[in-house]
């Protein structure tokens, strides 16, 4: 047995490979005493891994970019050698703003640009009635939610600084904020839009998969230092992560994972809800409309857990665009290196990229992504902070 | 904000008794300006209109997140706001982990007069969660001396012992198996509660 391991998770299915790792004992079975520490908020997550009380945790992967290059925080140099989750979040809106919405569309209801530019539309009807802004809850500032929500209504000439207000909501609170009509609409990840469609108050309008195909989540991060000089507890953590990941993607395992992941001291949510979220099929309208989609979370298959740079390359141009930080060519190398391959590859020996760095992330607007022009890619985007 | 005025600290905690505890201890340390919020609904509108120099949150608060917020560059943002804690006060991030707390400065306030800010909540936050242990203590001693009551009881009558003797029995009992006499009176109970 190494030293004792305490890693930070908050409740969310796309902290499942993390989870089962643990308690289907594939981290022990590597030689490792994990405890898993369940946070109430990302501020802690990433202060107590900062601070050190945490050896490695679940993680916002644009908090590791951002903690890394001093954003909004302490600057802490983190890595991610091990992606979570892609995709898995979902944008669901009130019954209200659904009907508005679907009242403008023109053209497919599962087309981001046709509900973006309904939108735009709705927004507009409303700011000529002199109603209230449209409020929009993401779960925070340097988070996938927030750049997948601003890039789908920008698409259809939201200006979500301008047109709508965007407000951090924690996900717990998320459901009922909806309910009572704190906010119109929210993005989040599992379980919070099945569990906002169950109680019959929210309809999922896109899964993040139809903005981008695929968009790095959460990440296992641990701080750089740290990983150095624990080179081999963090390739046995990246082993136990990729067994975890292969049992999880196994549809035999699903409604074992999905019970184990449903424990109260876990996400404590029905394990029905979770597996609903793991098989990518899930209720989206409180009529009982389902819709499935094998692109909704992907752990660890079609090579979602080996980290990617370009994904952290768009995440630091999200924080460009959005006037959370400027362009620099060292900022952006810093970014990418956050993201390590080499560690997963070095663990689990299957370092072969697939994929031409066009379809790395699959955005639904604009031109293909360019990890090596930031600037010029952002400049095909109309809507935008940067420079402000 | 001058010189000689006491900063305007905001307390965002759910928790009545320790928010109170802590206004407390601020205002005895001169600290007379002081809003407590609870209600986590439209949290930011609330701090901005207290408009606070310093904000105090526990770490057990899912709203930390939106705290985080005013940090970003924003129309509804008036000024900066910084977090207290940088690289240079690693002790004291420590002390507010530990404590359960979470500080925020106005961008500007002098760290000289957070400092004791700070140091008082930490302590006051300690002495709260000792005073939980305490309540937890004495109501499991309550509910210990409830159990050991009655298994004197079952025991005189099943006996006839007298009150001093069952209590004597259930004493020595314990101190033979290793255990609590609470534990050995728990045991007697679910024994009759079976035997019933």
């Amino acid at each position: 047995m190494t030293q004792p391991l305490r890693i930070g998770f908050i409740p969310l299915v796309d902290a499942a490979a993390l989870i089962v790792a643990v308690d289907k004992g594939f981290t022990a079975r590597e030689g490792l005493d994990v405890t898993l520490v369940r946070e109430v908020s990302w501020s802690n997550v990433r202060d107590k891994l900062n601070l050190g009380l945490f050896e490695a945790a679940h993680l916002l992967a644009p908090v590791a970019i951002a903690s890394s290059l001093g954003l909004g925080h302490v600057k802490v140099p983190i890595v991610a050698p091990f992606n979570l989750g892609l995709n898995g979040n979902a944008i669901t809106v009130s019954p209200a703003l659904h009907a508005a919405i679907m009242g403008e569309l023109t053209g497919d209801r599962f087309d981001p640009m046709a509900t973006a530019q309904a939108l735009a539309r709705v927004v507009a009807a409303r700011r000529k009635a002199g109603a209230d802004p449209l409020t929009f809850g993401m779960t925070f500032p340097f988070s996938t939610h927030n750049y997948q929500l601003r890039f789908w209504m920008a698409a259809g000439g939201v200006d979500p600084d301008e047109d709508v207000r965007l407000v951090v909501l924690p996900p717990p609170y998320m459901v009922d904020s909806l309910a009572n009509g704190h906010v119109d609409a929210f993005c989040v990840g599992a379980p919070w839009n099945s569990v906002a469609v169950d109680s019959g108050v929210g309809h999922i309008l896109h899964f993040v998969s139809d903005i981008l195909v695929r968009a790095a989540e959460k990440v296992l991060a641990a701080r750089q230092d740290w990983a150095e000089q624990n080179a081999d507890v963090l390739a046995a953590l990246v082993r136990a992560l990729g067994q975890a990941a292969d049992f999880i993607e196994e549809p035999n395992n699903r409604a074992e994972a999905a019970a184990i992941l449903g424990r109260p001291e876990r996400i404590a949510v029905k394990a029905e809800v979770i597996q609903r979220t793991l098989d990518g099929r899930l209720k989206i309208s409180p009529d009982g409309t389902f819709r499935e989609s094998d692109r909704y979370l992907l752990v660890g298959r079609e090579g979602a857990a080996r980290p990617d740079p370009v994904q952290a390359a768009w995440l630091y141009a999200q924080m460009i665009r959005w006037g959370q930080t400027g362009f620099s060519p060292a900022a952006l190398a810093l970014s990418k290196a956050v993201f390590r391959p080499d560690i997963y590859d070095a663990a689990l020996g299957n370092g072969h990229q697939t994929r031409a760095v066009s379809e790395a992330i699959g955005a639904f607007d604009g031109p293909p992504f360019d990890a090596d022009d930031i600037p010029a890619h952002l400049g095909a985007f109309p809507i935008g902070r940067r420079g402000k | 904000m001058g010189a000689e005025t006491s900063p305007k600290i905001v307390i965002v905690d759910e928790s009545p008794i320790r928010a109170a505890i802590l206004e407390e201890g601020l205002r005895e340390a001169g600290f007379t300006d002081v809003v407590h919020i609870s209600e986590m609904h439209s949290l930011l509108a609330r701090i901005y209109t207290a408009d606070p120099d310093v904000i105090l949150i526990d770490l057990e608060n899912p709203s930390r997140d939106v705290l985080e917020q005013m940090f970003q560059v924003s129309r509804a943002v008036r000024r900066p706001i910084a977090m207290f804690v940088d690289q240079s006060d690693a002790a004291s991030i420590q002390a507010s982990v530990d404590a359960g707390v979470s500080a925020y400065i106005v961008d500007g306030l002098k760290k000289e007069r957070i400092k004791p800010i700070l140091d008082l909540c930490i302590s006051r936050f300690n002495a709260f969660s000792k005073l939980q242990d305490e309540l937890e203590r004495a109501k499991s001693a309550l509910e210990d001396r409830k159990i050991i009551d009655r298994a004197k009881g079952i025991l005189m009558k099943l006996k006839g012992l007298t009150e001093d003797e069952a209590y004597v029995l259930l004493r020595s009992t314990a101190m033979r198996e290793k255990k609590k006499i609470g534990e050995i009176a728990q045991s007697i109970l679910t024994a009759s509660e079976l035997l019933k």
